[in-house]
């Protein structure tokens, strides 16, 4: 259903809006013109061929009577050579006429998709080097609006109403040229009826407007209310609350009808009062072109008022649809706005120079290599002496009192210090929010921290290239996001060139092998909108295997808490266990079993780290942990 | 089905039959005005007679003056009965919505409900408008149009009619062979929209694996599909302009060709009439053209018609018996032989002849894996499901004998998955009983352990719940659910793992109030956490949709595999729940 914006649903906008528009709309012109500036050349002549080629067969029918017709009734010859030239010269013309109409709905379409094409790509691209903060900070459905709703305004935009508007343009221009050779003294009286049109126009738009507006917002509280009760819809049953609800609803949706009936009441009176005041027009332009053909005053025959007439019809017609294209383009442009908002969002930032490379030791020292050597190292270039020295990849990580804050006026880590040597567990427990997932996060830099420094191997990790650090760390989060695909393609996406081999070790090593053999296409079966059509404890699996795929020095493991029954989540365990087996682990820990077997346990509490040490020791210490562990907690 | 849906526009039908009525108005003084300028050039002008001219176009004036009346009726009546027939199908699926039962439910998603109501009405809305006022406009405009060609001349007004037929049949080729493509590219449409969607949620995947470059190549790919697909399905639009173009610029050619040869040899035709063939010509196409999309629109509403058709046509799965009873006597619940299936062609039920005793006033709880059937079993009490097999008895009687709402309220079912609505507090908690008293209100939040985390709220029992009940922790929630199902005073109470947010301590206290001050209310409990059922009076271990074992803790713990080892796997080192106990540290 083409979702056609409503003539005068466009929001009022400040001055400071409507100049930004109009920024948006050159930018919008500038993009599609460095794209296509052949095709666009192109579109633009084929355009003006086929109006002036158009208006050339309106002007036949002048020709037709004045020229042809008149003079034989009067000689009474029966001559039709004449008119037979014309003719093919009017084939001629129109065979012209619709070569062009042809060629330029034929390019726009390469223009129009082309432009939206690399419009989505560019915008897809920028959103994933996007800091995870702009995700946190945006609500998913309206990024996906972009990417639908806006863009497809932007579509409508580009391959209909700018061809539109300029052929509109142009038909104006040569008309009116046109009509005032013909008759300057009817020219005057048809401009003085359209300002009466476009001030009936501005009226009733405006009116509707309100309307609109209204209508906008009597849908939305329709759409939340349903929404709302769609989704609690067993708990109405239960609650036998069908009546109350359907009483609310109607309400609204009352509400709905009326602002819907009067906005678009106004929209539809719209047409039909133009095209009467273009009725009135013509009956004008008749009767004072007649009184004037008669009188043989200003030179204004019976051919030319006939022409004339034709060419108020066109005349009209065309500012009409400028009138409504130019409300689609206000709010394709509204559109536009957001999709180059994406576009010019800062991307993450990157200034990392130590990368992660194959090594091998050769003589008791490191050396790069090409080949694949299961030994990596970081590849430090030191600026100041000119060297490069290769560190051998371990995973030992440290915090040297670090604070992070999401909002500057609001750190939710204090000075964090703990350090991991290679293959230890380190456990974090505490309460929601105190700020576990965070310290995770700081470690892979989907967020900087505000102060203090990350050491990985020894090195400051902010010296480290993004991608080169992430890829040393697994990580398998809380809620399990796997991709359209395979279950295969899942698993690989830990490493992209894994063999088919490899794909079955990892899933056997997570406790996934069995379940996926079980299914009926086995590991080529298709997993679909996140999914949906696996257990949560199936998912967990594959995230697992996936990880385990990747072979991480260091892993950062989120638990899940997820009411997963029992016996799942021994096996979800078991696999966890055998992915941390060697590694540096960091684990949002819930569970007993993997808390108890940690090297270390950090208690954090409102972004601090209270209490560590191994199990025995902090069950000793009696504090939080005791609490925790005991379940002796009395709820505050 | 198209009719099923028109039988909605009700007290809009006179509306609705009355816009193309006046459209037709509308119509007609169009027509005559081509008509009135032939005579105004030929008897005004021609003639040199003014006060023809000032007649006929008089004439004319008053044909615009009903034709904008027609016009403007038109517009009015036909908004009113478009977003009458909106609103009346709005209200019509939502009511039926509120008969559905769980089954029914089940069978549509929440997200598609909702864009039955909303995105589908509209689109049923704007194709209704544009049948009423378009639908009948083009084609009586074509008829009257050719009508008054042929009266004006047969010989010429015959081309109009093959020119029409050359239009039809290849709009008709051409929406034939688009339909297809569009189809394809749709579909691409939606692939590429699941794409940006995974990647807006896994985000965080894709980030930690650096995957970007890889899903970059991927988008594109996808991307450039939808690029190919849409141009070639727009390919076969684009010819459908030069189309229309070429035939009517044949008409002209042949209208100026032998206009002037009946003009000027025959003397069948005058000049006026000649101008009025190029007007009707002009109309027609025109007319075709709106014809055209008209057709489109339809074609693209038709899909929503059917989606809103099912869900008016749907029949609930549970409705009264024939004088059903309107007093359940106790709480006590009985299963005979129960055999139950979601899906009824499934090879195994997922309730297998479950055999059950329960007395009134004794508090139970289930325990068992997930898929192990638990909630399906409880679903059975309160009718939201009739079994396939077998009976459930509650209170002495089958439950298909009761009046359904005096079942639902006398059996409250706190669900698995909490919602609460948007409004106060008090508001959600009155959902239970709308005439409770302030007092009755407060008392079923203090048995629910609810009471003191709301008087901590500034506004207390008038705090305002938000959509979806986001500004309450899982753990509040679960106590504002619960707090609402007491309310319903009811014989049986039911709670679906509805305390699993919540810690172990208030969890304790919460089945403390439960045992002392409503026992003679029948208590099912269902939970994950051992500790929320072992002092139950008596337990069921569901297995794979069959009852594995029933009986209390101390006999469990003797004689049931699965209950022994869920008890030591949850209680082998101390009663802690380090995920639980958060939630409850949280108010």
């Amino acid at each position: 259903m083409p979702r056609g914006p409503q003539p005068g649903s466009v929001p009022k906008l400040t001055k400071e809006q409507k100049a930004a528009r109009r920024g948006v709309l050159g930018r919008l012109v500038k993009y599609v013109g460095g794209r296509y500036p052949i095709h666009l050349v192109a579109v633009v002549i084929c355009i003006f061929l086929s109006v002036i080629c158009n208006a050339k067969g309106t002007a036949f029918m002048q020709q037709l009577i004045d020229s042809y017709i008149l003079p034989m009734l009067e000689s009474g010859s029966k001559d039709f050579g004449p008119l037979k030239d014309a003719i093919f010269h009017l084939i001629g013309y129109y065979a012209v006429g619709i070569a062009a109409t042809f060629a330029y709905n034929w390019i726009m379409i390469f223009v129009g998709q082309g432009t939206l094409r690399d419009l989505r790509d560019e915008m897809f691209e920028k959103m994933e080097d996007l800091p995870i903060r702009y995700f946190d900070t945006h609500a998913h459905g309206d990024v996906m609006s972009i990417y639908t709703n806006d863009i497809d305004t932007l579509r409508q935009m580009i391959s209909q109403s700018f061809p539109q508007m300029f052929n509109s343009a142009i038909t104006i221009v040569t008309v009116f040229v046109y009509m005032l050779l013909l008759s300057p003294t009817l020219t005057g009286v048809t401009i003085a009826m359209i300002v009466v049109i476009i001030l009936i126009t501005k009226t009733l738009a405006g009116t509707s407007g309100k309307y609109f507006r209204e209508q906008q917002k009597a849908l939305g509280a329709v759409n939340g209310n349903i929404e709302e009760i769609m989704n609690g819809q067993k708990v109405v049953k239960v609650f036998c609350h069908e009546e109350e609800a359907i009483e609310k609803f109607q309400e609204l949706n009352e509400q709905l009808y009326n602002n819907a009936y009067k906005a678009n009441r106004l929209a539809n009176c719209l047409g039909p009062v133009n095209a009467q005041m273009g009725n009135v027009n013509y009956v004008i332009c008749a009767v004072v072109g007649g009184t004037l053909a008669l009188n043989g005053w200003t030179g204004l025959t019976l051919g030319a008022l006939v022409s004339f007439l034709q060419f108020t019809r066109s005349f009209i017609m065309p500012i009409m649809q400028v009138s409504q294209q130019f409300q689609s383009i206000v709010l394709a442009m509204a559109g536009a706005e957001r999709v180059f908002g994406l576009i010019d969002e800062k991307p993450e930032t990157d200034e990392g120079y130590v990368m992660l490379v194959n090594a091998k030791e050769e003589n008791g020292e490191i050396v790069e290599c090409e080949e694949r050597t299961g030994m990596w190292a970081w590849k430090h270039y030191h600026k100041a002496e000119g060297t490069t020295t290769y560190v051998k990849l371990t995973g030992d990580i440290v915090f040297d009192d670090v604070d992070f804050a999401y909002n500057p006026d609001k750190t939710v880590l204090h000075n964090i210090k703990l350090f991991a040597t290679p293959g230890q567990k380190i456990a974090f427990v505490g309460a929601t929010g105190a700020g576990k997932t965070t310290i995770t996060n700081l470690i892979n830099r989907f967020y900087d921290i505000a102060d203090g420094k990350i050491r990985y191997d020894g090195i400051n990790i902010n010296k480290i290239k993004k991608a080169d650090l992430r890829r040393s760390l697994g990580i398998v989060l809380q809620d399990t996001h796997l991709f359209t695909g395979t279950i295969a393609d899942n698993i690989r996406y830990g490493k992209l060139d894994a063999t088919e081999e490899e794909v079955i070790a990892a899933a056997k090593l997570a406790n996934a092998d069995s379940f996926i053999r079980r299914l009926p296409q086995g590991y080529d079966t298709v997993i679909k909108g996140d999914g949906g059509n696996l257990s949560q404890g199936q998912r967990q699996l594959l995230a697992i295997a996936r990880a385990a795929i990747a072979d991480p020095p260091v892993l950062i493991l989120d638990e899940a808490t997820s009411s997963i029954d029992t016996r799942t989540e021994k096996i979800v365990q078991d696999g966890m266990d055998k992915l941390m087996h060697g590694r540096t682990t960091f684990v949002i820990a819930h569970r007993l079993s993997t808390i108890r077997n940690s090297d270390c346990i950090m208690v954090l509490d409102q972004g601090r780290i209270i209490e560590r040490g191994n199990h025995e020791e902090l069950i000793a210490e009696g504090g939080k942990y005791y609490q925790l562990y005991t379940g002796k907690i009395q709820n505050a | 089905m198209v009719k099923r849906l028109l039988q909605e526009t009700k007290e809009y039908t006179l509306s609705a039959i009355l816009t193309p009525v006046f459209m037709i108005l509308e119509v007609a003084m169009e027509m005559i005005i081509p008509l009135l300028i032939a005579d105004l050039v030929d008897k005004g002008v021609e003639a040199g007679n003014m006060s023809e001219i000032y007649r006929i176009g008089g004439y004319m004036l008053i044909c615009a003056v009903i034709g904008l009346f027609g016009g403007v009726m038109g517009g009015v009546l036909g908004s009113k009965a478009s977003a009458g027939l909106a609103k009346n199908l709005r209200n019509k699926m939502f009511e039926n919505i509120q008969t559905y039962s769980f089954e029914n439910i089940d069978k549509y998603s929440t997200a598609g409900l909702v864009t039955r109501l909303t995105t589908d009405v509209t689109n049923v809305q704007n194709a209704f408008i544009m049948v009423l006022r378009m639908g009948f406009r083009a084609p009586v405009t074509v008829v009257v149009a050719m009508v008054l060609s042929f009266r004006i001349n047969a010989r010429l007004a015959s081309n109009f009619l093959i020119a029409m037929i050359i239009i039809l049949a290849f709009m008709g080729f051409v929406m034939f062979k688009t339909r297809k493509l569009f189809e394809i590219l749709f579909r691409k449409y939606d692939d590429l929209n699941a794409s940006v969607q995974e990647n807006i949620t896994g985000i965080r995947v894709v980030k930690a694996y650096v995957r970007e470059a890889y899903e970059k190549t991927k988008f594109t790919t996808a991307s450039q599909g939808i690029y190919k697909a849409a141009t070639s399905a727009e390919k076969m639009i684009a010819t459908t302009m030069p189309m229309m173009n070429f035939v009517v610029y044949v008409c002209i050619i042949l209208i100026s060709w032998f206009g002037a040869h009946f003009i000027v040899v025959d003397g069948t035709l005058t000049t006026g009439e000649l101008v009025s063939l190029f007007s009707y010509c002009m109309n027609i196409l025109m007319s075709l053209m709106f014809f055209a999309m008209i057709f489109i629109m339809i074609t693209m509403s038709v899909a929503s018609i059917k989606r809103i058709y099912e869900v008016l046509e749907e029949k609930t799965t549970i409705t009264n018996g024939e004088n059903p009873i309107y007093d359940v006597p106790d709480g006590s619940i009985q299963f005979k032989d129960v055999v139950f299936g979601y899906n009824k062609t499934a090879e195994r039920p997922v309730l297998d002849h479950v055999n059950l005793e329960i007395k009134s006033g004794e508090t139970i709880g289930v325990l068992g894996g997930t898929g192990s059937a638990k909630s399906t079993l409880v679903s059975m009490i309160s009718r939201l499901y009739d079994v396939d097999e077998g009976e459930v008895i509650v209170g002495g009687h089958n439950v298909k004998d009761y009046d359904v709402e005096t079942i639902r309220n006398q059996v409250s079912v706190v669900l698995q998955n909490n919602v609460l609505f948007s409004g106060t507090i008090a508001e959600n908690l009155r959902w239970g009983d709308k005439n409770a008293t302030d007092e009755e209100v407060r008392r079923a939040a203090k048995l629910a352990c609810a009471d003191e985390f709301i008087e901590k709220f500034p506004d207390g029992y008038d705090t305002y719940i938000e959509q979806g009940g986001t500004n309450v922790s899982g753990g509040q929630r679960q106590r504002l659910c619960i707090a609402r199902a007491l309310l319903k005073k009811p014989r049986i109470l039911i709670l679906d793992d509805s305390t699993s947010a919540v810690d172990t301590a208030t969890d304790a206290s919460i089945r403390r109030a439960f045992r002392e001050e409503i026992p003679n209310t029948t208590k099912l409990i269902i939970a994950q956490r051992i500790s929320s059922v072992m002092d139950a009076d008596r337990i069921i271990v569901m297995d794979d949709g069959k009852v594995n074992d029933f009986g209390t803790h101390d006999e469990l713990m003797a004689r049931n595999e699965i209950y022994k080892e869920i008890f030591e796997q949850q209680t082998g080192a101390g009663s802690g729940d380090f995920d639980k106990a958060e939630e409850g540290g949280e108010d």
